[in-house]
């Protein structure tokens, strides 16, 4: 079907915890797709002593993992050059946010996924709500944890198309009281910490409105005048420090420039030499926010200016910025993050401009 | 945001909430099925897990079979105990009494949404549901979105069709679980059912099924929570509150707060902490703000106490608010004086909350 140079087809099934059928779901997929003649192969499936799952591999061809031994310890990765070489037109991989082991030629499998896109496969993937990189302070203020393995958002919009692999809580929970998610001590383990209905609830709730945002954006744009609406262009502009505050301040940035059709800048201005004049640490902080920004397709400035506060809104206002987020001032300003009455300057001069301060999202544990 | 007790429990609220769990002990649990149309597998889905229970040993028996049904679902029937449908005068109607009489622990009803032919005891299915789970037996059903009565008019828009068969959204709101069964559209397109509608009907369909789906668990969630005594807000849904004054710029920040709030299909609230000694033009200003907060679709509410602050704080608390949006006057606002304003205090204490400052 696929001209030689086409693109391949992404679709993600979507879940909110581990066990609710997503690997299931995509191999049943899979084997239908086997069924219809196409090319299928798996290049990567985590079992987890599954027999349900493992039982809907049969029939189809897996590319052996690749070996990697990593300070005396071995590791299995998916073995992407095999893959290429093999060349199918179908290919699925289990467990997409998972981080390669280093010294792997792509630091993550959702690299890996791109480059066999870009050769022309077609893929299938499966992963949970949390680990979207926008939603990581939602989900902690939800579960408590901070999920290190994200992948940013705008990797899903390469997705030709998302399902939401739906299962209620309540059934989730019998699967893993009768064992069939993880073993009994494991279980035990998971029923305690992340696997609380209400949490599953919440983080259920999230991946059906992600869904329904997924299918939301890939539709053309409404024309009919009935719902047209007039087009405002907000632009978005975050104003990031070494203040480790910042990384949620981006998050959020980016989660609210996607919703609302949004550009989105990040700057972080300091005085004139003052830069280099910073703690190592703290300038290593400011780069570090500045080029996590990055990766989440934000555009980046360092800036200089004898007032901090002018020069930031004269930014925002030569890119018709309509709204500035910073993130809340510390009752005792912590070194690298805006003081109050930075906060204070930059709402007077922002003029007609609107002044978003982000709250840090805290968990609270509920017994 | 902080997770309290409810300080406020009476012994009559308890007694309430003691039989109200008696009550729920009582009767059978409902499963719903959800689909954004025909082809998407609800059926299958729910006879298989029909098939489940039965191999665990629950007593399983089939209510009601839509006509239409695949080989696959032909297959999982063939394994299960079904009780016909009675012909009445030319339509299929669920045995109720005969359902009653072998009183299963579960039953399944393909197709809530049916209309009873008149003279029968309910004229809609979902009634004959009803007296099921009110004796005690459980249901697992299911049900396309075009069938839901608040959602008619969303559905005409998208296809231009109204469906006369109708179940209130309350019912499914009762439910215990409810299920989405989702796909996309092209599989649906697939399965042939869905011809009559493009890709892009099918996709807003779904989208707004799986919103349904949303506010159905958003709901359960407060209530399960609320049951427990615990007030906790996750902001998995956004909800913006917009703070009123006369004098703020209602007409922007009510704007901005629908647009955001639809956006994220989330929810817009609007209030004002009424304030001694309002002068009569301010109090005018006042009304026609929050005539144009109602006109937005927000939920408007005044709201007392001596510390606008923490009124707007309780609120935004108790309502889940993820985001505040309040104005500022450059000329005598809040910002030129220091800290101690209601403002300040706001900015202080709103914890996991997003502050937007308009200028006024």
């Amino acid at each position: 079907m696929s001209e030689p140079l086409a693109r391949g087809r992404l679709k993600i099934y979507l879940g909110y915890a581990a066990g609710v059928g997503k690997t299931y779901q995509m191999l049943e997929e899979a084997q239908e797709a086997k069924r219809e003649g196409r090319d299928v192969v798996i290049g990567y499936f985590e079992p987890h002593a599954r027999k349900d799952t493992i039982a809907k591999t049969e029939g189809l061809e897996t590319i052996p993992r690749r070996v990697v031994e990593y300070r005396g310890t071995r590791f299995e990765e998916m073995d992407t050059a095999a893959i290429l070489r093999r060349h199918p037109q179908l290919c699925v991989v289990d467990e997409f946010p998972h981080t390669n082991v280093p010294g792997s030629e792509r630091d993550k499998r959702w690299q890996d996924v791109l480059a066999l896109l870009d050769d022309g496969i077609d893929v299938m993937t499966t992963m949970n709500i949390q680990h979207i990189e926008s939603l990581n302070d939602q989900v902690y203020q939800i579960s408590g944890v901070r999920v290190r393995e994200t992948i940013p958002d705008w990797i899903l919009g390469e997705a030709d198309e998302v399902v939401m692999v739906d299962l209620t809580p309540r059934a989730l929970l019998n699967r893993l009281e009768r064992g069939v998610v993880y073993s009994h001590d494991k279980a035990k383990q998971a029923l305690q910490n992340f696997f609380k209905e209400s949490t599953l609830g919440a983080l259920r709730e999230l991946a059906l409105r992600q869904t329904a945002h997924e299918v939301d954006s890939r539709q053309p744009e409404d024309e009919s005048p009935a719902t047209a609406e007039p087009v405002t262009h907000d632009r978005i502009l975050v104003l990031i420090t070494g203040d480790p505050a910042s990384t949620a301040l981006i998050r959020r940035g980016r989660r609210m420039a996607d919703y609302l059709h949004a550009e989105c800048y990040a700057v972080c201005v300091l005085k004139r030499g003052e830069f280099e004049r910073l703690p190592g640490e703290q300038r290593a902080a400011i780069e570090k926010h500045l080029s996590f920004a990055r990766e989440l397709h934000i555009e980046t400035r360092r800036l200089e200016g004898e007032n901090v506060a002018q020069t930031a809104v004269e930014f925002a206002r030569t890119h018709q910025v309509t709204q500035i987020f910073l993130a809340r001032t510390q009752k005792r300003s912590a070194l690298g993050s805006l003081s109050r009455s930075l906060v204070h300057q930059i709402v007077r001069l922002a003029g007609d401009m609107q002044v978003t301060l982000v709250a840090d999202r805290k968990f609270t544990k509920q017994d | 945001m902080g997770v309290r007790t409810d300080s406020r429990r009476d012994p009559e609220a308890l007694l309430r909430q003691a039989q109200a769990e008696e009550e729920y002990e009582r009767r059978g649990r409902l499963k719903v099925f959800l689909g954004y149309t025909s082809g998407v597998g609800k059926s299958f889905r729910m006879f298989d897990e029909g098939r489940r229970r039965r191999e665990r040993g629950q007593d399983v028996v089939v209510g009601a079979v839509q006509a239409k049904g695949g080989e696959d679902v032909q297959q999982l029937l063939s394994r299960l105990e079904v009780i016909p449908l009675l012909d009445c005068r030319g339509t299929g109607v669920m045995d109720v009494e005969r359902i009653l009489t072998r009183h299963p622990g579960v039953c399944l009803v393909d197709g809530l949404a049916y209309d009873n032919p008149p003279g029968c005891a309910n004229p809609r299915r979902w009634q004959d549901v009803e007296r099921l789970l009110d004796r005690g037996i459980s249901v697992i059903t299911t049900i396309n979105l075009q069938y839901i009565e608040e959602y008619v008019d969303r559905v005409e828009k998208i296809t231009g069709k109204r469906t006369r068969q109708q179940v209130p959204v309350s019912f499914l709101q009762r439910a215990d679980e409810i299920v989405v069964v989702d796909a996309p559209p092209d599989l649906a397109l697939n399965a042939g059912s869905s011809g009559s509608m493009t890709q892009q009907q099918l996709s807003d369909m779904r989208e707004l099924a799986l919103l349904l789906a949303a506010d159905v668990v958003d709901r359960q969630l407060s209530s399960c929570l609320d049951r427990r005594g615990i007030a906790a807000s996750w902001g998995a849904q956004e909800r913006v509150l917009v703070c009123l004054t006369p004098r703020a710029n209602a007409s922007a920040m009510i704007e901005s707060g629908r647009r955001n709030a639809e956006r994220f299909h989330g929810e817009l609230f609007a209030v004002y902490v009424t304030q001694p000694e309002t002068a009569p033009e301010d109090q005018q200003a006042l009304e026609r703000n929050l005539e144009i907060a109602r006109q937005a679709g927000a939920k408007v509410e005044i709201l007392e106490g001596v510390d606008p602050a923490e009124a707007i704080l309780e609120f935004a608390g108790a309502h889940g608010i993820t985001q505040i949006f309040i104005g500022h006057s450059r000329r005598s606002g809040w910002w030129t004086r220091l800290a101690g304003t209601p403002v300040d205090r706001l900015l202080d204490r709103a914890e996991n909350m997003d502050v937007r400052v308009f200028p006024q």
